[in-house]
Order: C-alpha cells, then sequence, then structure tokens
C-alpha cells in the first residue's frame, strides 16, 4: 500500500484514473461528474433558513432544486478524499498563504483572503453562467465530445491565463 | 442500463459521496488542490492541470463511447450558446486565476487544510452562485444569443464517434510527447 502515502502520483496516472471513475459513474449512477451546481444548491439551502420555502418557487430552483443530490454528496467527497490523501502522505498542512502568494504578495493574510473572496463570487457566478466548471465541462463535457463544452474550457483557459498574467506580471510585477 | 439502479435515490447519494471521495483523493494525489499548481498553470509553467485533464478526457472518452456502443450509457451533452457558453466562460477565467482554485479542487484544497480556500473563497463561491440563481431570470435572455444546442462534435460533423475519437487521442498523445520533451 505503499502508493497510497506517496506525496504525488503521476499526472497521467491520476487523468487515466479520473476517466475510469467517470465511466462508473455514468454505468451506476448514469452522471457525469461535476461540481458546480453543488455551491448553487447550497445558496438556495442557506436561502431557505431566512424565506423559507418561497425559495423553491424561484426559477432557478425550480430547475435546480435547493437540496442535497448526488452532486452534492460528490462534493463533500472530494474533502474527505482529499483529507485522506494528504494524511496518509504526512501531506495535511492548515495554510492561510499558498508560496508562490507569498513571494510577489507577501505574508499579510488579509489581502490573500479578499482575493479569494472576490475570486470565489466570479468564480461561483461564471461557473453557472457557462452552465458548469473545470470538470464538468473541462472534464466530463470534453470526453463525450460535448461541443459547448470544449469551447467552455478554451474560453476558462483564455481568460484564465490572461488574468494570471495581469495579477502576476502587472500588479505584481 | 441499470435503470433500476438510477432511481434508487438514498444509493445514489452514497454512490455520489464514493465518487467524490475517490476523485478527491485523485485530485490531491494529482496536487491540483494546490493554488500554486493551478496559478503555474495559468501562468504557463507546470502543465499538471492540462495533463491531469487531457489524460482524463482520453481515458473517459474512450470507454464511455465504447459503453454507449454496448447501450449500457447515455449521454448527458450539455447545451450552450456564444451568450452562456463563451460570456460565462471567460467570467469563469477571471474567477479561476483569482481564486487559485475551481469548484471541485477548491474542496480538495479544504480537504488538504488550505484556510484561504476556506475563508475566502468557498463562502465567495456560494455567494456567487447564489447570485447567479437570484439573476438567473434576467441573465437567460443572453443565453439564447448564438444558440447551439446540445450537440457532440461526431453528431455536428455527422461522422461516426470513433472519426473523431481516434485522431483526437493521437493529438493529444503528440501534445504530451512535446511537453515532456520540452520539459514541461
Amino acid at each position: 500500500m505503499e502508493f497510497l502515502t506517496m506525496k504525488l502520483w503521476s499526472p497521467y496516472l491520476v487523468g487515466i484514473g479520473i476517466g475510469i471513475l467517470s465511466w462508473f459513474t455514468f454505468l451506476l449512477s448514469n452522471k457525469p461528474i461535476g461540481c458546480s451546481t453543488a455551491f448553487a444548491r447550497t445558496s438556495g439551502m442557506i436561502e431557505r433558513w431566512f424565506i423559507g420555502n418561497k425559495v423553491d418557487e424561484k426559477l432557478y430552483f425550480k430547475e435546480f432544486p435547493a437540496k442535497i443530490d448526488w452532486e452534492w454528496m460528490l462534493v463533500l467527497g472530494i474533502f474527505i478524499g482529499s483529507f485522506l490523501s494528504a494524511k496518509f502522505s504526512g501531506e495535511f498542512k492548515v495554510q492561510w498563504i499558498p508560496s508562490v502568494w507569498l513571494a510577489t504578495f507577501g505574508s499579510n493574510i488579509t489581502p490573500r483572503v479578499l482575493t479569494a473572496f472576490l475570486g470565489g463570487i466570479i468564480l461561483g457566478l461564471g461557473a453557472r453562467w457557462a452552465g458548469g466548471c473545470t470538470s464538468g465541462h473541462g472534464i466530463s463535457g470534453a470526453l463525450q465530445l460535448t461541443v459547448s463544452s470544449w469551447i467552455a474550457a478554451v474560453c476558462f483557459f483564455i481568460s484564465g491565463i490572461a488574468t494570471a498574467y495581469f495579477i502576476y506580471y502587472r500588479i505584481g510585477g | 442500463m441499470f435503470t433500476k439502479l438510477h432511481s434508487q435515490s438514498k444509493l445514489q447519494l452514497l454512490f455520489g459521496f464514493i465518487t467524490g471521495i475517490i476523485f478527491g483523493f485523485l485530485l490531491q494525489k494529482g496536487g491540483v488542490g494546490r493554488y500554486n499548481v493551478i496559478i503555474n498553470q495559468l501562468l504557463l509553467k507546470d502543465f499538471t492541470v492540462l495533463k491531469i485533464m487531457l489524460s482524463a478526457v482520453v481515458t473517459g472518452m474512450i470507454g464511455i463511447y465504447f459503453l454507449k456502443g454496448r447501450k449500457l450509457v447515455e449521454l448527458h451533452p450539455k447545451s450552450g450558446s456564444f451568450g452562456m457558453t463563451v460570456v460565462g466562460g471567460l467570467i469563469f477565467g477571471i474567477g479561476f486565476a483569482v481564486l487559485g482554485y475551481c469548484p471541485g479542487t477548491i474542496s480538495a484544497a479544504i480537504g488538504q487544510g488550505n484556510l484561504d480556500a476556506l475563508s475566502g473563497g468557498l463562502i465567495g463561491i456560494i455567494l456567487g452562485a447564489g447570485l447567479f440563481a437570484q439573476l438567473y431570470p434576467k441573465i437567460q435572455k443572453f443565453f439564447k444569443i448564438g444558440w447551439f444546442g446540445a450537440i457532440t462534435w461526431p453528431e455536428l460533423f455527422q461522422v461516426n464517434p470513433w472519426v473523431v475519437i481516434v485522431p483526437l487521442s493521437l493529438i493529444i498523445m503528440a501534445i504530451f510527447f512535446r511537453l515532456e520533451a520540452a520539459g514541461l
């Protein structure tokens, strides 16, 4: 079981593993792997605390009910799976600032957390706008050869690369 | 198709959870739960993200189209349009670079102890997705612009899927060889 305690696996093996995992989700659950609707559903579940069952009457939550579903459980599972993997390899580490950020923008926690918060809002909005994220479009959609998913994945990287260059070479440079 | 199995809702929640555990394990072992790996991909210094995504695509498509040929699975292509896919995709990319995680890998990042992901990113994504849900009736109008629907490349070109799968797999493999040869 030595492979379980390794810090990193070859990216090709990881990718092949995810590809094989997707065969099983189609076979056993009739579902492609995806993550971003879970966050929209969560927002609806939080809204339910304030406005009660009126949330179910909103157009979006009629299409994507504000409740726990297969994909929501998948996102929860990712957290557990990553925790186990990190624990087995001794890589679990409570950390506020990633080292690449630190090297350019310093060790102050507040700017990093605010940037992550802002980025999260844009990411959550964009993911639901595009109808999927890096996993739903970028992996599951692309492997079904879906036209919209290939276009979405290319757009993710075009603006992602442009924005990363702007952040690190303009603001940080 | 295992339609009987698909209709067992409680069991399916468990399947989703188990799938997530395996997926999260793989993401962490691949290193893509790390901000550094994602941002260095977008800065074109580290190609781990692309390698994982494309090898998942090659493996996945060969298996899924094989199973589809045996009528064991059905496809779920997402519909799209210029106003939906391109505009949404470009917005997503900005968030991807600003946050340095994506909706799947942020869960892996939290699992390995990244507090910027938990305190900033997670709350942000829920708010952003919630904002979209609130604005959905208005944003929906833009979705009709340049509509191309839920279609796959083989359907678009009206060819046998393997006419796409075989050359695409070879192209992706060639990309891998180029990346390795360049030491990336």
